[in-house]
């Protein structure tokens, strides 16, 4: 039947504890560029958007090939990094900058809307009664595109519980070491072990309403405001 | 709301804290069809050392791409001799640690509640066998050695239109589970893991190509003289045990 044994267990925590950093991770950069992309005009916008925007419309194996080839000893930044003794491939760092990489378009995607909902007025009377652009950003900008913040890191962190492709390049599938809840239940079918495999299904059906319930509410929250 | 952060960043540093980071452990990339066997015998050793046994399994020609990308892995052992003489060639692994420890056989398997009269791979251009699993017949070994075989036989042009490829060997089991397809080519030690498949026919070991497991020790390894242990103690009586149980060929 359904098994929720500590190796279920482990994994799930796992998974969700690099996911939440992996969010946490990419938020400020996430917000800092859909900013920029969203009230700003600049040489190579067009480029960087589509590069940021990329790991969305690419195959994720595809993705985890250039992060191998990235991070890997062989390459420059490999190397360097390796120097300096860390280490990002085999281990939960690859883990977190596959799943970082893969969900970073969502986040920005849904903050950038956001920031382009905000009426640039209020920041302009703001700006004539003397407020810096800084405090015009915190206490304008971003109280008002709140809800897409949130609802792109939620999504965000949906996309890295969920990754594969890009994870078992980088990280490769070590129980207990990198193993995620898409790689387990991989495994777990895989070697015939339907019943963990039904145990992570059940956690991740958990998961998932509990994500979509609270994105649901607060886009009703919006519909009220 | 800040007391909030404050609560979430404290739980994240927790957690993070809480990986296990710290433990002084091998890497051992490994063919998938070695899953079980590695498992138990990864235990035993446990038990006998000190050091840890992480084992990462995947299809042989993408744990020799992580190697030759200078993925940490301290111990390859492939499924078969092609990735294994590449990373030799490219210096990535110690010629002196490298064993080729097992060997393995052929077989034609198909769901156990089957009713087609499938008995040998002659039987797989009846009509009634639209899907065979097999795993990537230009990449994983098992796929590369079904295909030389059926090659051999003059069938593979026969059934090429009918051969789902799949990641590796444990997919191309489980889809015979499943039912999804009406027969696949695998090992034989990994059709024993079923129930829910039989045998059909076994590839007779000198009709068909040579199936071996190679074992090395990765150059770039920080952890040699753990790694070399692990590699001696595959290849010792309950390394080798083990191994026949799950129904490998031991060649030491």
């Amino acid at each position: 039947m359904i098994s929720l044994s500590p190796e279920v267990w482990q994994v799930t925590f796992f998974s969700l504890a690099i996911a939440l950093s992996s969010t946490l991770t990419i938020l400020p950069f996430g917000i800092a560029v859909s900013w920029l992309l969203a009230r700003r005009e600049w040489r190579f916008k067009s480029f960087i958007e589509t590069t940021v925007l990329l790991p969305l419309v690419m195959p994720p194996v595809a993705t985890g090939l250039i992060l191998l080839k990235f991070f890997g000893r062989r390459s420059l930044v490999g190397q360097w990094l390796y120097d300096w003794g860390i280490e990002i491939l085999f281990n939960w760092k690859g883990v977190l900058a596959a799943m970082a990489v893969m969900s970073f378009p969502l986040l920005v995607r849904s903050v950038r809307t956001s920031f382009a909902e905000v009426n640039p007025r209020l920041e302009q009377i703001a700006a004539t009664l003397g407020a810096s652009n800084l405090k015009i950003f915190f206490t304008i900008t971003i109280p008002l595109a709140w809800r897409g913040i949130v609802a792109g890191s939620l999504l965000a962190f949906s996309r890295a519980l969920g990754e594969f492709g890009a994870t078992i390049m980088v990280a490769g599938n070590i129980p207990g070491r990198t193993q995620t809840l898409s790689l387990a239940i991989f495994s777990f079918v895989q070697s015939g072990k339907d019943e963990e495999a039904f145990g992570l299904l059940l956690i991740t059906v958990v998961l998932a309403f509990l994500a979509v319930g609270f994105s649901e509410r607060l886009v009703r929250s919006k519909r009220k405001a | 709301m800040r007391r909030g952060w404050v609560a979430i960043s404290l739980l994240v540093l927790s957690l993070g804290l809480s990986l296990p980071v710290r433990a002084e452990e091998i890497i051992v990339s490994a063919a998938a069809s070695l899953t079980d066997a590695l498992r138990e015998i990864g235990k035993i050793y446990e038990s006998r050392t000190q050091d840890k046994v992480a084992l990462n399994f995947g299809n042989s020609a993408a744990l020799a791409r992580q190697i030759e990308e200078g993925a940490p892995a301290d111990i390859f052992f492939s499924a078969d001799l092609e990735k294994m003489d590449l990373l030799e060639k490219n210096g990535r692994v110690d010629s002196a640690t490298r064993r080729n420890l097992l060997s393995n056989q052929l077989v034609l398997i198909v769901p156990s509640d089957s009713k087609l009269a499938v008995r040998s791979p002659k039987d797989l251009l009846q009509p009634g066998v639209k899907r065979i699993a097999l795993a990537e017949p230009n990449a994983a070994p098992v796929g590369i050695y079904t295909r030389k075989y059926l090659e051999a036989e003059g069938l593979w042009e026969r059934v090429k239109e009918k051969i789902i490829p799949v990641l590796d060997v444990r997919a191309a089991l489980a889809s015979v589970v499943s039912g999804n397809v009406e027969a696949g080519f695998l090992y034989k030690t990994d059709a024993a893991l079923s129930k829910r498949v039989k045998v059909v026919y076994e590839v007779p070991i000198e009709k068909g190509p040579k199936i071996l497991y190679p074992v090395a020790v990765v150059k770039d390894s920080k952890k040699k003289d753990a790694a070399r242990g692990y590699v001696n103690f595959l290849s010792s009586e309950p390394g080798k045990s083990v191994f026949k149980k799950y129904g490998f060929v031991v060649l030491e």
